[in-house]
This record gives C-alpha cells, structure tokens and sequence, in this order.
C-alpha cells in the first residue's frame, strides 16, 4: 500500500491504494466519485477523461500512485458552460460518455487557446477552431449513442469567438 | 386494439424542442449506473471464460486463485449452487429473454471460446480479475463447428410465426427472373458486429434473505425481474430492479447475459453484495451480437426499369444454445412492387456465443443487399436511382396486399433531392484529386407496440406523477411522456415528473422494435383520461361546479383545469372542494389479449418508420480510403414527440450505420471460435472524426394508426445507410463492394 495524496475537485484527499490501482479505479471505487466512467479500461473510448491540473488524461490509463500530489477535476468538480450547452444541443442521449466527453471538451480548448496544433489540421488552423478541427481533436472520446453533431455544437456554440 | 385518430390540432408541448429532463444529471456526474451503486461488505467479482469452443471441463484448478490475498470465494461447477433452468410457456417472455440456454456453473459442458468457467469473487475489482488470471481449467475439447462462411452451405430455412415472418413466395420469381430483359443477380455479405454500448454490462446484487435488489443495465426490466425469480426460486415480488439510466443497449441489454445471472448467484453464495462489471472483453465473450450474413439480391426488370422479379435470399447464424435468427428480408417484402416476389431467410447452428438482436435486426443488413442491388439496376438500366425507386413504389403492400397505414416515400425522395442537391451528381465528380459520389437508398423498420401499463397521479397541488417501469437509455423517454402526460391534462411541463427504471413500477414493455415510446404513450393518454373522467365526477357532484352537466367530450384540459366555451374550474379547485389530495388513473395491459389485438391489426394495415437517405462520399484515388462527407435524410416517423430528442436518435442510427458500412467488424477466429478483437481499440466504431454534419428532416405527419399518431424511431435511422454509402462509393469509384464493411483493401 502507498499513501498518496491529491486534491480532487478542491478537497485535499489522502488514500492508500496499491500500486496497480488506476486512477480512475481509486476515483471511482475508493473516492467514490463516479462521474469518470469505464467504456474499456484500456484508453480506447475515452469515458474516464479527468483533467490533471487542467491537461485531459485517460484515468484507466493512469495509476493512482503517479498523482499523489496533483490536482485532479473530475466532472463532479466542473462548473462549465458547456455543461449546459451539451443539454441543449443535445450532445448526449446515453449520458455514459458524457463525462468524459465534457472534461475532454475543457482540455481541448485550453490546448487550442494555448496554440498546440492538432495531428492533421496543422499550425495554420490553430487561431480559428473550425468544426473539422474540433472533430479531430475530439476523437480520443467514442459516443456510442452517436451524440457527435450536439457535442461540436455545443462545443462551437460555447468556445465563440473566443475560439475563432 | 384501438385507432388512434391524429389530433386535430397541434398541441403545446408534443411536435417541439424540449430539453431532456435528465440532462443535468447526466452532464454534472451526478447519474449513478449500474456498477455505481455501492453497498457495505460490496465484494467485486470477475469471470473466467473458456478458451475452447466446445468440449467438457475435466478439471478445474482454483488453488492458485485462492490463494490471493483478498479473494473470498471461487465458484466453479464443482461448487456453485444450482439456478433453476431457463424455460417457460410460449407466452412468458420471460424465457424469451434468456439470452442463452446455458445454465451456468451448473454444467462441465463447454458451448462456446468465452463462456464463463468460474467466478472469482474478491474484496477489491483488482483482486478478483488477477485472480481470475490464475484459475486454471483443463478441457476435453470436441470438434466445433464456429466458421460461418465454411458451415453457410449447411444452413436451413428458418420457419416463420404469425408474429415474424422469415420468407415470402408471389408468382415464380426465379423464371421472370430468367426471362428479364434487364437483370442483376448479386452476392453480399455482412461481418459479425457488436453492440458496444459504451457502458460495459454491469450487475449490483444484493440479497436481504429470499428478497432479491438488482442494480442493472437493462432494456428489460419487468421480464428480468420475472426472468430472475423463477432462475432463483423466489416469489417475483421478491425481487427488484433498478436500471435508471442504461449507458446504451441497442438490443445488447435486451436479453439476460450470464454476467447478470453469475453476480446473483455469486451474491447468493457469498452472502455479500456482488458487483460485477463486466470488462470490455467479457462483454465480446458473453453477450451476444449481431450475426454475419450471406444475401443473394437478384431484380429482373423491363427496359422501363419495372421490377418484374425480385428475389432476396439470406443465409444467418444461431447457436446450438439459442439465438436470433435475423429477419433479413422483412423490409424487402414492403419496399417494391414487384409481380414476382421470392425471399427465404436460412440459419445455421454453430458452436458460438448466441447471436442477438443489434439495432433493426434484419432490416439493418438486409437493406444494404436490396438496396445496393436496387442501385446496380439503376445502373445497368441507365436509370437515376431515385426514379427507379419511384417506379417500383407499390400502392399496396406487394406480399399480403395490405393497405400501409401511412407512406410517403415520394414525397420523401422530393424533398431529400431538393435539399441535397441531387440533380447536381454527375458522373466524374471530383473535388481536387479525390473522387466524389452520391448515393441514396431507402430507410424502413416496421412500427410495433407492446402492451404498456401505466399510472398518472394528479396531486390537489396540480403536481402530476407518471409512473411507469420504462428503460431509459438515451432516447429520452421519460421527457416524451412527461410532455404527452402535460398536453393529456394541460398543466405546464414542469409540473409533470416521471418515475421509471423500477420494477416496482407499472410494467412498460422492454425497450424494443423502437416501440416504446408510442406503447407508453397510449397507455399513458388513456390514464391521463382516467384521471379527467374521476376530477369531472368530482366536479359534477359540487353544485357550484361550472362542470355540472358536461361531459368529457365537451371540455377542453388546459391552463392547469377542465374547461368549456362558458368556462371552467381549475383541478386544484375540484379536489379542493371534494377534500381530496388527489385523483389517480391507471392502465393495465396484459400480453395476451394484445398480441391477438396485433395479429387482428396486422391483417389490415402495414405500418412503418420510412425515410430517405442521401450521401456524398471523398474517396482517396490513390489509397482508396473513404470518407463520408454530406449526408442528408428525409424521415416519416409519424408524429414527432420531441424533435430535439428525436433528430438525435436519427442521427444516432445513422452514426451506426456508418460504422456499419465503413469500419465495424467482429473478427472470429476460425480455428476456435475465438473472438480476437474484443476491444474499442481494434472493433472500430464512428469517431468525432468519422461523422460529418448529419441533416435531418422528418414530415411530422401523424400516422392514423398510432397512438398520437407516433411511429417508433430508434432504428430506421441505420437502415439503408450502408447501401447509401455503398452507392455512393460506387459512384465514385465504378466499384460494387458487396462485402461490408467497405474497408481500402477492398478498393484496391
């Protein structure tokens, strides 16, 4: 057993965890904050998308024991305009990928505001977020219900010109 | 059962944009699934699956496994308590939804690679799956038949029902087939495919004594509770099911996997409270998916383009354990007008996991062979698509000459080609060096409805409740009836709230055949009229009541009360002044009477969900990669509840459709019945990136013979979409790929 600790969502949280815990594994099970979810276990869907001081990560990705001492957000600690915009574009119907979808959207924009170009669009793209730009950004975090349109939606509709 | 006349008029809340009320709890975290429930003492538990397809376990080693620290128990069939088999009579469902016959644990018998051997239960979820690592069975293996495409040829004809049809004969299809002086005659196939609900299968057990709590992802609670009772040996009213919110289904949870029958018994055996969530593998070994198919298409034509022959066969697998034989012709019986008509659906037994249903089973696959082939006519003919379509549109139904209660696949194909831009295809397109195609095709999956019972409570406060066990996995269900129940009883929307996910509930029918909502619905109206028919009573025995000598018929339910030309009294006011807190209407619809009701119906009418697609794809000339660039379809679902909940579950099939046609495949080995990609990273569904702006458009008009006038719309969005895409890269390339999904290598 290792003792970590780490603030999450503002609370300073202190916990033994083995070492072959996840982090999403501790957050869920230990914490008992279920708001990060497991799609697979394995990095492929993107469902446990928590934000490590504000960077996107994969929680099943992640061991517990690697963050003692960071600040970790889950979605139960997000209050973002998106939150609503996703309800009312609709860009869920499960509600499953959500979570993630909705942390994963957070760290998108702080990494295009930041000027981090995307795998396929290239520099030139970074100053405007277009839709294409968002698709691809996005596609770490599967939707199954295929909620995709509402989510860019939602996503353009609250990034605004802020974003462009 | 009874026709529904189409209101007169539009009402305030059904036919609008209404936020889902779920929402909030969905986006802020605070939505607990079923594996997010806990308990004290909660144990967790993982499976152990065969590695062999069929054989007999002659021995099984849990040493090792018990030996972990943390492990409480390992049940293997040496040791578990028996459940009591999966049978019932013809009318219990709930033995339908068994989704194997397999009664697990209590057997040495291997029937499929990935049937549950043991199951660890230990203390933490990481205990009990390295343990499960290290229980070691040794088999006696037995040759299995598991290759679909070697074992096809051994396929026999599947017999229908009054109630699923798996074939038709009209005239001698094959000799006008001969005789035709314009024909094709084409093979397709289609892979084995996954549901992938992003939510794994999940069970929380909890057993207090005889009385039983289940946590659980499902599309089926009133027959998994049923189904539960009787595996179990308790009274139903023992048992209870809580399923809120389903993280997906799409059929997947439709029927009862061994996860959930092996997290109760492990509970059971234990005395704990068992979770168990299943990994992404588990799901691929235990739940059944959608079977592969072989379809031959072949349409004889007069230079006209009239179908003179159609015929539409199709070869599917089941296991020797259970399985869904795929109605894969059923929408190629309603979609043409042709004077000879042949389809034959076979099926194979193999050595497999039990084959189930997958979005619009039958008519998701099986539209892809007609469809393509109706496009490779088109071409052969030198004939616009659309216009062939059009030409061949039936007036009756071309097998039992029903009437269709409602179709407008012309209007549909109008408006899809005005909005799409149709007349702009020519052939050469391009868009710099990548190669451009256009393809449409026809979207269909009958409406059904299934017997649904409800209750509405309406409170002195004007508060209304409805209370019905319904599943809710994304198609926002409890807002469609929240809104119907308000325009019912003409309170505002936020006045009504809507319990369901509980056994305890009112049955609902299990979310299926895109049949909910309109079944809820119906039974929701005729309880909402209960509860005007008992505040009218109530009314009419006050003296002062500005409702006496007034009948139901007369009055209109608005602004919160009962009301006529000369005036009205508001509800509050009439329970008031009959010094009741409140009213309560309640429907109560058994299976039986119903389904004689159904087959009554179905003598008269046709009725479905239609629509047209149109797609334009890019396709890479150099490494043939395809994308989809525009889509664009045309629906006729009947009434339209929610338009924003509704658009998206049109989008959603199609989403799945994409996937269909471009990238989803469940690959099996055919050495051992193996499945070897069991994992999101290698069965590759639809990204962001995988999906343009899909534009979606529906008529709204009522269909007569539905409740409200709605038709279900969960499926018919991913009917068709393959052929779609499939004539669009057809278009652009000069290729028919026939063999889904259309993947580069297959245009090279």
């Amino acid at each position: 057993m290792t003792e970590i600790r780490m603030k999450v969502n503002g609370d300073v949280v202190a916990l033994d965890v083995e070492p072959w815990v996840s982090l999403l594994d501790a957050l869920r099970d230990r914490i008992g904050l279920t708001g990060p979810k497991k799609g697979c276990d394995q990095g492929a869907c993107g469902a446990c998308t928590v934000l490590d001081g504000g960077m996107r990560i994969n929680s099943c990705l992640a061991l517990a024991v690697q963050y003692d001492g960071h600040e970790i957000t889950t979605i139960e600690g997000v209050d973002h305009p998106l939150q609503e915009a996703f309800v009312r574009h609709d860009g869920l119907q499960c509600g499953y990928c959500t979570p993630g979808q909705i942390c994963s959207a957070i760290g998108m924009l702080a990494e295009h505001a930041a000027g981090q170009p995307s795998a396929v669009t290239g520099e030139a793209a970074v100053r405007r977020l277009s839709e294409p730009e968002v698709r691809e950004r996005m596609s770490g975090n599967l939707c199954r219900c295929g909620a995709y349109n509402g989510i860019v939606d939602a996503i353009m509709d609250v990034a605004g010109e802020a974003g462009r | 059962m009874t026709t529904f006349a189409p209101p007169e008029t539009r009402t305030p809340y059904v036919g609008r944009a209404v936020d889902r009320i779920d929402g909030a709890a969905k986006t802020h975290g605070e939505a607990r699934f079923a594996a997010e429930h806990s308990y004290p003492g909660l144990a967790h538990a993982a499976l152990v699956h065969s590695t062999i397809a069929r054989g007999r376990i002659t021995a099984i080693d849990t040493a090792a496994a018990r030996a972990v620290p943390g492990v409480i128990e390992v049940l293997t069939h040496d040791n578990a308590p028996a459940m009591k088999p999966a049978k019932g009579g013809p009318l219990d469902l709930s033995s339908m939804v068994s989704g194997t016959s397999v009664n697990y644990l209590a057997t040495d018998q291997v029937h499929w690679n990935g049937q549950p051997v043991a199951v660890v239960v230990a203390e933490t979820q990481e205990t009990a799956r390295h343990a499960a690592r290290l229980v070691r069975p040794a088999y006696e293996e037995l040759p299995a038949a598991v290759d679909f495409a070697a074992e096809a040829p051994n396929a026999v004809p599947v017999k229908g029902n009054p109630i699923m049809q798996h074939g038709a004969e009209k005239g001698d299809a094959e000799a006008a087939l001969a005789a035709a002086p314009v024909s094709v005659d084409l093979t397709f196939s289609t892979p084995a495919l996954n549901h992938n609900a992003i939510e794994p299968h999940a069970t929380t057990a909890v057993w207090n004594g005889d009385e039983l709590t289940v946590h659980e992802s499902t599309q089926s609670i009133a027959f998994l509770r049923r189904h539960l009772a009787k595996r179990f040996g308790v009274p139903e009213g023992n048992v209870r099911v809580l399923s809120p919110y389903v993280g997906g289904g799409f059929g997947g949870k439709g029927s009862v996997w061994a996860g959930t029958l092996l997290a109760v018994l492990a509970a059971r055996a234990t005395g704990r409270p068992v979770r168990l969530a299943l990994t992404r593998e588990a799901v691929y070994r235990t739940v059944g998916g959608r079977t592969p198919s072989t379809q031959r298409v072949a349409l004889g034509a007069d230079a006209h383009g009239r179908l003179t022959a159609l015929i539409h066969t199709s070869v599917s697998h089941t296991s020797r354990i259970g399985g869904n034989a795929e109605p894969i012709t059923a929408a190629s019986r309603h979609l043409y007008a042709a004077p000879n008509i042949l389809l034959r659906e076979s099926s194979v037994q193999l050595d497999l996991l039990a084959t189930t249903f997958m979005r619009a089973p039958g008519e998701a696959i099986g539209t892809f062979a007609i469809e393509s082939a109706m496009d490779e006519l088109a071409w052969r003919l030198g004939m616009d698509p659309i216009e062939l379509r059009l030409a061949n549109e039936p007036e009756r139904d071309p097998v039992g000459g029903q009437e269709f209660s409602h179709r407008r696949l012309r209007e549909l194909y109008a408006k899809g080609a005005e909005l799409f831009g149709w007349h702009r295809r020519t052939e050469g397109m391009r868009d710099g060096r990548l190669l451009v195609g256009m393809g449409v095709a026809t979207a269909y999956h009958p409406a059904m409805l299934w017997p649904a019972s409800v209750t509405v409570r309406l409170a002195a406060d004007g508060t209304v409740v409805v209370r019905c066990g319904m599943q809710e996995m994304g198609m926002g269900a409890a807002t469609a009836q929240a809104q119907i129940a308000a325009d019912e009883l003409g309170v505002p929307l936020e006045s009504v709230r809507v319990e369901y996910g509980d056994s305890d509930l009112p049955a609902a029918p299990m979310a299926a055949g895109s049949g909910q909502t309109a079944s809820v619905a119906a039974a929701v109206v005729a309880a909402c009229a209960k509860v005007k028919q008992a505040v009218l009573a109530l009314a009419r025995r006050a003296p002062a009541s500005p409702l006496r000598g007034h009948r139901l018929a007369d009055l209109q339910a608005r602004d919160g009360g009962l009301h006529h030309a000369g005036g009205g009294q508001t509800y509050a006011d009439i329970l008031a002044a009959a010094g009741r807190d409140h009213v309560e209407g309640a429907i109560k619809q058994g299976m039986l009477g119903f389904v004689v009701g159904m087959l009554r119906e179905r003598r008269r009418w046709v009725k479905a969900a239609t629509g047209a697609h149109f797609c334009e794809v890019r396709v890479d000339p150099d490494t043939m990669e395809v994308r989809v660039a525009r889509w664009l379809s045309v629906f006729d679902i009947g009434t339209v509840v929610n338009t924003r909940t509704a658009e998206s579950q049109m989008r959603g099939g199609i989403v799945m459709g994409l996937g269909l046609a471009l990238t989803e495949q469940t690959l099996i080995d055919p050495r051992n019945g193996r499945i070897v990609n069991p994992s999101l990273s290698e069965y590759h569904v639809p990204v962001h990136a995988d999906v343009p702006r899909l534009e979606v458009h529906h008529l709204g008009d009522p269909d007569p013979t539905m409740p409200l006038g709605i038709v279900g719309v969960g499926e018919v969005g991913i009917t068709g979409v393959a052929a779609a895409v499939g004539n669009a890269v057809r278009h652009a390339t000069g290729r028919r790929v026939g063999d889904l999904p259309i993947t580069l290598d297959k245009l090279m």
